[in-house]
C-alpha cells in the first residue's frame, strides 16, 4: 500500500499529500508519529503539499486541520478531493460571508 | 531512540552563571556614525567582530529604549566574552557600557568626540587586543542541556513547514521544556488565526492577557495604517505550495511551540525570568526577530524554512532546518538539518527531532552553522517609530 498522506490530528477533515497523487489511486494516511489512520481513494489529482478531504464536507462546513478550524467549505467537497482556494475560504477573511452561510443553514 | 539529552556538551560559563556556546569579542557601535571606527578596530585586531547598525541618533521614547535594550542585551549575551563599545559622545556610550558590565564580563567604552576616529581606533584597538588575549584563553567546560537558552522562528514557509519542520521543533521544545530549558518564540504578526491556541496554552490568565494585549495592539497598528493583513496572507507563494487560509498558515507556524505551556510573556528583547517557553512580542521579519531573541539572552536558534530563508545572526548561531527536499537540494549550503525524510516516511516526528537535537549538540560543541560559515551576520534593530 502506498503511503501518501500525513495528517496532524487523527480526526482532521483534511490531510496533506506528501507526493503528487492521482485520481483513483488509493493511499495510506499516517500521523506524524507514524501511526496508520486509514486508506483514502483520490477523487481528484492533488499535488504534493496540498490538502485532501478525509470525508465528505457539506457547503458551509467549518473545516478542521491541526484539530482546529482553518476555514469553511464554499462548495460541497467529496472525500478524496483536492481542498484549496477554489473550495475553502478563511473564516477571518470573509467573516460576513460565513454569517450569511450560517444563516442560510438555519 | 537514543536520549539526545545525554549527549555531552561544552560551553563557556560566564561570571553571571549563564552559559554561552560561542566566545566572541564584540566591537559595538552605539550609533550609525561610529560604524567606521568600529570597523577600523575589527579590521586591526584578529578575533574581534564588528557589530554595526544604522540607528542610535535622535531616537526617543520607547524606540530609543528598545535600541538601548537590544544593544545592551546583545553585549550581555553569554556567547559574548568581552565588548568594546564605541559611540560619538560619552553619555550614551557609558549607558551601554554600564548595562553590559552588570554581567561581570570585560567591557570598555570609547567616545569619538574630542579624539576623532583615528585616535579612538588606536585606543579602542589596544583594549580590544587585551580582550582577545583574555577571551582566547577561556576554556570550554562541560555544561548541561538545561543551561542552553533556545529560540525559534520560521521563515519563507510552505506546507512542509507546518507539516514537518515546525512540528519537529515543537517536539524538540517539548523535550527541552520537560528538561527545564528556557525557550523563546514569538512573531506577533504571524500568529493571526492561531492566537486562541496560544492563549489556551498560557500558564495563567495574566500571561494570556499580556499576550492578547500585544496581539491586539499589533492588529490596531495594522488597521491604523489603512491596510488589511488578511488580504496579504497567505502569500501567492504560500498558496502555490498548498496553503489556503491565514488560519492554516498561523496554525502551522505555532506548531513550533508543540504542547509546551507558555510560562511567560516578554516585551521585545526582554530577558526571560525563569525556565519554560516564553512568547516574545516581536516582528516576524527574520533578522529583526532573531536579533531580539539574541538580545533576550538566547544562545542558539532553531530556524525552520520551506522555500529557503538564508538568515543568520552574528552572536546567536542559527540552525537551519528544512523538510522541503527541493530546498534541501538546491540550497544545500544553507540547510543544516534536512528532515525531508519525514515526508518520505523514513522516520517519524521523534526521529526528526533526534536529528535536530544531534545537530544542536554539535553546534553547541563548536560546529559552525551554515549561516555562520556563510557570514550571515544579520544584526537588525527593530525600529518602533521615526526619529526626531
Amino acid at each position: 500500500m502506498k503511503k501518501g498522506i500525513l495528517i496532524h490530528e487523527k480526526n482532521d477533515d483534511v490531510g496533506v499529500a506528501v507526493l503528487d497523487l492521482q485520481t483513483g489511486e488509493e493511499v495510506g494516511v499516517y500521523t506524524l508519529e507514524g501511526e496508520f489512520v486509514r486508506l483514502v481513494r483520490l477523487h481528484s489529482d492533488v499535488p504534493l503539499g496540498h490538502k485532501v478531504a478525509m470525508r465528505d464536507l457539506e457547503t458551509g462546513r467549518h473545516v478542521i486541520e491541526y484539530g482546529r478550524e482553518i476555514g469553511y467549505a464554499v462548495s460541497a467537497i467529496a472525500e478524496g478531493e483536492h481542498v484549496h482556494v477554489h473550495n475553502l475560504k478563511s473564516l477571518r477573511w470573509a467573516a460576513s460571508k460565513t454569517k450569511v452561510l450560517e444563516n442560510q443553514e438555519s | 531512540m537514543a536520549n539526545y539529552l545525554d549527549l555531552p556538551l561544552t560551553g563557556y560559563r560566564r561570571d553571571n552563571g549563564r552559559v554561552g556556546i560561542r566566545n566572541h569579542v564584540v566591537i559595538m557601535s552605539v550609533d550609525d556614525i561610529s560604524n567606521a571606527a568600529v570597523e577600523g578596530v575589527a579590521r586591526l585586531i584578529r578575533g574581534t567582530m564588528a557589530l554595526t547598525h544604522p540607528y542610535g541618533r535622535l531616537q526617543f521614547g520607547e524606540d530609543l529604549k528598545l535600541t538601548f535594550k537590544t544593544l545592551i542585551g546583545t553585549g550581555c549575551n553569554p556567547n559574548v566574552a568581552a565588548v568594546v563599545v564605541i559611540g560619538i559622545e560619552p553619555e550614551w556610550t557609558d549607558y551601554i557600557v554600564r548595562g553590559i558590565e552588570k554581567t561581570g564580563k570585560p567591557v570598555a567604552g570609547f567616545s569619538i568626540e574630542r579624539y576623532g576616529d583615528l585616535k579612538t581606533i588606536e585606543m579602542a584597538s589596544r583594549k580590544a587586543k587585551e580582550f582577545v588575549h583574555y577571551a582566547s584563553e577561556l576554556p570550554r567546560v562541560p555544561v548541561q542541556w538545561n543551561e542552553i537558552w533556545v529560540s525559534t522562528k520560521c521563515g519563507e514557509s510552505d506546507t512542509t513547514s507546518g507539516l514537518a519542520s515546525n512540528p519537529t521543533v515543537g517536539r524538540v521544545f517539548e523535550r527541552l521544556e520537560k528538561n527545564g530549558n528556557t525557550l523563546i518564540f514569538g512573531e506577533t504578526t504571524e500568529v493571526t488565526g492561531a492566537e486562541d491556541k496560544i492563549i489556551e496554552q498560557c500558564a495563567t490568565p495574566e500571561i494570556a492577557a499580556q499576550f492578547k494585549a500585544a496581539f491586539d495592539n499589533y492588529q490596531e497598528l495594522v488597521a491604523s495604517q489603512g491596510v488589511s493583513l488578511l488580504g496579504t496572507q497567505p502569500t501567492e507563494g504560500n498558496i502555490r505550495g498548498g496553503l489556503t487560509t491565514i488560519e492554516e498558515k498561523a496554525l502551522g507556524n505555532v506548531e513550533k511551540m508543540g504542547r509546551c505551556t507558555v510560562a511567560g510573556f516578554l516585551e521585545p528583547a526582554e530577558e526571560p525570568k525563569g525556565p519554560g517557553l516564553h512568547f516574545m512580542d516581536s516582528s516576524s521579519a527574520a533578522a529583526e526577530m532573531v536579533t531580539l531573541c539574541c538580545a533576550a539572552g538566547a544562545v542558539l536558534h532553531l530556524f525552520t524554512t520551506g522555500q529557503g530563508n538564508i538568515i543568520g545572526n552574528p552572536i546567536e548561531p542559527v540552525i537551519k532546518i528544512s523538510a522541503n527536499p527541493v530546498t534541501a537540494a538546491t540550497m544545500a549550503e544553507h540547510i543544516d538539518v534536512d528532515i525531508s525524510g519525514l515526508l518520505r516516511f523514513e522516520y517519524n516526528l521523534d526521529g526528526a527531532a533526534d536529528r535536530v537535537m544531534e545537530m544542536m549538540a554539535r553546534t553547541i560543541n563548536g560546529r559552525l552553522t551554515s549561516a555562520e560559515a556563510l557570514r550571515h551576520d544579520e544584526f537588525v534593530l527593530t525600529k518602533l517609530h521615526r526619529s526626531a
